[in-house]
């Protein structure tokens, strides 16, 4: 082809004299984009999104999002003639009247799953690299919010069919509410519209998962994209990868075409799930009462830390000055999101004020390269992980035949010992690893060839690493430490002096210090290697 | 990442530059083109052969979305719905097809990229976000005059009256939202036990569901269990959350100090079910042990001995309700419950030592 068809090349021209769209292409239509497998994950997150207000917007043309009482008269046998609320009715009817829309309802509760679990590995991958250093502290910041924002959006979306299973949910959520100290009781009145359940939550749900919070999401996507945009996206160390460059392959049209795949492959899954992986089968559970609940009630997967840590935490309420303080619920439900949340939100910050580091940083960190963020991040998992696992310790109780109280024992001990136990663990890994990267740079690989030497002695020769896997290795980048006072030598500056300034000190080295220096000088002195014996690696 | 070594030497496009150096000014989306001129080492083309021979995959995967696609409409059109069976049947139908639909093209435009587009290794500079010394400086001159000009500065009067026009109007969103709900009042403290019926009569405990009163010489076998709800208030969400019982027959030897015995009748005792540590109904009860336990967060209360916590994050014991039977031997309430039920909240206070010291 060596002219554009004359309809592109008429509407180009259209647009162009209007909007100046010319000189925008020309500089991003080329925009490089680098290739890793993790920098997809935050993709399913965003496809998951899209896929989320399209099928959202189809059960919103049934849903009645009220909570007036109703005889169901639809085609569901089971419940037919049974009171209920206008949304569960109304759900019902999306589920056995409406044709597609069992699988409509059953990809938008995937597609949630997925998107909340997309943003959580994304935000993960994010961490061990050190993506989120300067200067893209404020689209991390903007991630944190979204993660914060998913969770308050599929509360009130899992609330919406008013079934026995949401309702737990609900109450649950009020009863959080009353613990608040002064003004938990007037939280409770104003959310329900007066006494839970009232009849006002459903709807007034209902306008918060439609609007305003997917509003206020789709805003900060796009704030999320046009950063990533402007900033350039990170890359991995490798060969020909510096802090100054990007090397990928175009937008237009390679990466265009990858990520359309990518969306289609993330419908694809979520449709698959819809149709084949039943899920939140509301017409088994039956209409709300705050009379009934049924055992192993459990929330979806993302709200489950939440679930556990109620559970693990001992009965503690004491009365002061003739007012309650629930801390059998208050802590639990607010402690362990605040450290999650508000430890995130921070840690670049903090790692910042450790290492003194204001550098921009446009290369990734592969995770063992900053063996305490590592760690850090590992011991972050792992709270997070018992909280959740003990959401479902009925379950494990019944799978495994442990008794229930020993799970909640067992977990109570767990939330401390364990992430001590991950931190040790993972830091010494990533020593670990160094160590293995530092053995491959300065004695090369294995070769597979074994020599007899003069003296009859027998050495398996080593070559030096593929190119790419040795410049992948020398990526790793010293952590800066701040200066001085450190080893009581000379005066420490101003600023460290202080006990916060030696504890800062002391934190930047044991931050900072590199245990597994490269010495790539031996890699010529190594008896072992084999000059112009060169094998590839793969 | 490993699989193609071709890249253009450094600095050949634009030369190396200092991180934190100012770059050159330039747009604020986007940087300048990359050019890839034929030949260039970025660009690898793919082998024609091969190429064609994708091509036929590709196309093979494309028909095969769109035939999928059709059958979705297809289905649409063919399985109706209406009870689980066909439900079941038109979900897998639609599901499916479109499943099909939106895989095939997805692995047929994979196949597109990966072995018919070029392979690409190209490089792009990047520039420090800051911007330059000199447009920083602009900015701020631009900032300090427009500041002047306005006269927001030297005329105190006009900004202060200016703020103090906005705070109401900043207030007056939260204002609006006052009547969201009532306040709360003590309306937390109280059942519909402790209202009488419209007759007059004190209430009856009925079983829920049914809605029949309880002769309390039929509910006779140790180890029984009904969940009970207030007479005439069967289908009242609100005060269902307040005034669910759980009523339970036991041995009169089995109760324990922690019972008041005056509130049960016969043996048969009555306690909120509302779970005292955030409010699911305390549902499940295990016959041999007299406990009863909550299924959210697995609160378990003896229900011989008042129901106090032996386990888990409640942290008082399920309210008992007094009981007693009417002149024709239904079970009804003699009262409200002498402490609010429920979750705990900031104004409850020290709701049992209060009830013991009216009591003494």
């Amino acid at each position: 082809m060596n002219a554009p068809p004359k309809a592109i090349a008429g509407t180009s021209t259209f647009l162009d004299e209007r909007l100046g769209a010319g000189s925008f292409l020309k500089r991003n239509l080329r925009k490089i984009f680098p290739d890793h497998w993790s920098f997809l994950l935050g993709e399913i997150a965003l496809y998951s999104f899209i896929i989320l207000l399209l099928t959202g917007t189809f059960l919103t043309f049934w849903f009645k999002p009220g909570m007036g009482h109703t005889t169901y008269l639809g085609s569901y046998a089971p419940l037919y003639g049974v009171q209920m609320s206008e949304a569960y009715a109304s759900t019902l009817h999306i589920t056995f009247d409406v044709r597609g829309g069992l699988l409509i309802r059953q990809m938008h509760h995937w597609a949630a799953l997925l998107f909340v679990a997309g943003m959580m590995v994304h935000m993960l991958r994010v961490f061990f690299t050190g993506a989120y250093r300067k200067p893209r502290e404020l689209n991390w910041l903007i991630g944190v919010l979204l993660l914060s924002l998913a969770l308050v959006e599929g509360l009130t979306g899992y609330s919406l069919p008013d079934d026995l299973l949401s309702g737990a949910g609900l109450r649950i959520t009020q009863g959080v509410a009353l613990s608040i100290p002064i003004v938990g009781t007037y939280i409770s009145f104003f959310l329900f519209g007066g006494e839970y359940p009232g009849h006002d939550v459903i709807s007034r749900f209902y306008s918060l998962h439609i609007l305003l919070i997917p509003g206020i999401l789709l805003a900060l996507i796009s704030a999320h994209m046009i950063l990533m945009w402007v900033q350039k996206h990170t890359q991995m160390p490798g060969k020909g990868r510096t802090e100054s460059n990007v090397v990928g392959a175009p937008f237009y049209p390679a990466f265009m075409a990858k990520a359309g795949a990518f969306f289609l492959f993330t419908f694809g899954v979520i449709a698959l799930l819809g149709t084949f992986a039943q899920i939140n089968p509301v017409w088994l559970y039956g209409p709300y009462t705050p009379a009934d609940i049924s055992a192993g009630s459990q929330p979806d997967f993302y709200m489950g830390f939440l679930e556990g840590s109620l559970r693990l935490m001992p009965a503690w309420e004491f009365n002061l000055f003739g007012y309650t303080f629930a801390m059998s619920v208050l802590i639990p439900a607010l402690v362990p999101l605040g450290i999650v949340m508000t430890g995130l939100a921070l840690y670049p910050f903090l790692e910042q004020w450790v290492t003194g580091d204001r550098r921009e940083h446009h290369v990734c960190d592969r995770p063992r390269n900053n063996p305490h963020r590592t760690a850090i991040g590992m011991a972050g998992i792992t709270f997070y992980g018992v909280l959740w696992l003990l959401g479902a310790n009925d379950e494990i109780s019944s799978t495994f035949h442990i008794s229930l109280y020993t799970t909640t024992i067992l977990g109570r001990i767990a939330i401390f010992v364990g992430p001590a136990i991950a931190y040790f663990v993972a830091y010494r890994i990533c020593i670990g690893l160094q160590r293995k990267d530092a053995e491959v740079l300065s004695h090369g690989v294995e070769s597979g060839v074994i020599k007899r030497m003069p003296n009859g002695q027998y050495i398996e020769v080593h070559t030096p690493p593929a190119e790419d896997i040795a410049a992948h290795i020398r990526g790793k980048k010293e952590i800066p430490i701040i200066e001085g006072g450190v080893d009581g030598e000379e005066v420490p500056p101003k600023g460290l002096r202080s006990g916060v300034g030696r504890l800062r000190a002391k934190m930047s080295k044991a931050y900072g210090t590199d245990h597994v220096p490269f010495h790539e000088e031996e890699v010529e002195e190594h008896a072992a290697v084999g000059a112009g014996e060169h094998k590839q690696l793969h | 990442m490993t699989d193609n070594n071709i890249e253009r030497p450094e600095g050949r496009v634009v030369p190396a530059r200092v991180v934190g150096t100012p770059p050159a000014a330039g747009p604020s989306l986007g940087e300048e083109p990359v050019h890839a001129p034929p030949g260039d080492p970025g660009v690898v083309e793919q082998d024609p052969a091969a190429a064609r021979r994708a091509e036929r995959v590709v196309a093979l995967l494309f028909t095969i979305a769109f035939l999928a696609g059709a059958g979705f409409i297809a289905s649409y059109v063919t399985f109706q719905v209406g009870d689980i069976d066909s439900t079941a049947t038109s979900n897998f139908a639609l599901g499916g097809t479109l499943t099909l639909a939106l895989l095939s093209l997805a692995i047929g435009i994979t196949v597109w990229v990966r072995q018919i587009m070029p392979k690409y290794n190209l490089v792009q500079e990047r520039h420090a976000m800051v911007s330059d010394p000199e447009t920083r400086e602009y900015v701020k001159e631009t900032f300090l005059q427009g500041a002047n000009e306005s006269g927001f500065v030297k005329h105190g009067l006009l900004r202060r009256t200016l703020l103090l026009a906005a705070a109401p109007l900043g207030l007056a969103p939260l204002v609006l939202l006052k009547d969201l709900g009532p306040l709360p009042g003590t309306v937390l403290r109280h059942t519909v036990w402790g209202k009488p019926t419209e007759n007059g009569k004190p209430r009856r405990l009925v079983v829920e569901g049914t809605g029949q009163p309880i002769r309390a010489a039929d509910f006779n076998s140790p180890g029984g269990i009904l969940s009970v709800v207030p007479e005439g208030y069967e289908h009242d969400l609100n005060e269902l959350a307040k005034a669910t019982l759980i009523l339970l027959k036991l041995r009169q030897e089995e109760f324990k100090s922690g019972t008041n015995l005056n509130w049960t009748h016969d043996g048969i005792v009555a306690y909120s079910k509302i779970c005292t540590h955030v409010g699911c109904p305390a549902a499940l009860y295990e016959q041999t042990t007299h406990h009863i336990l909550c299924p959210c967060h697995q609160s378990t209360f003896d229900a011989a001995d008042g129901a106090k916590v032996i386990f888990g994050p409640a942290a008082r014991p399920l309210p008992q309700l007094p009981i007693g039977i009417d002149d024709e031997g239904y079970l009804i309430a003699k009262s409200d419950f002498h402490v609010p039920v429920g979750p705990s909240f900031w104004e409850r206070g020290d709701a049992e030592a209060e009830a013991r010291e009216t009591k003494s």
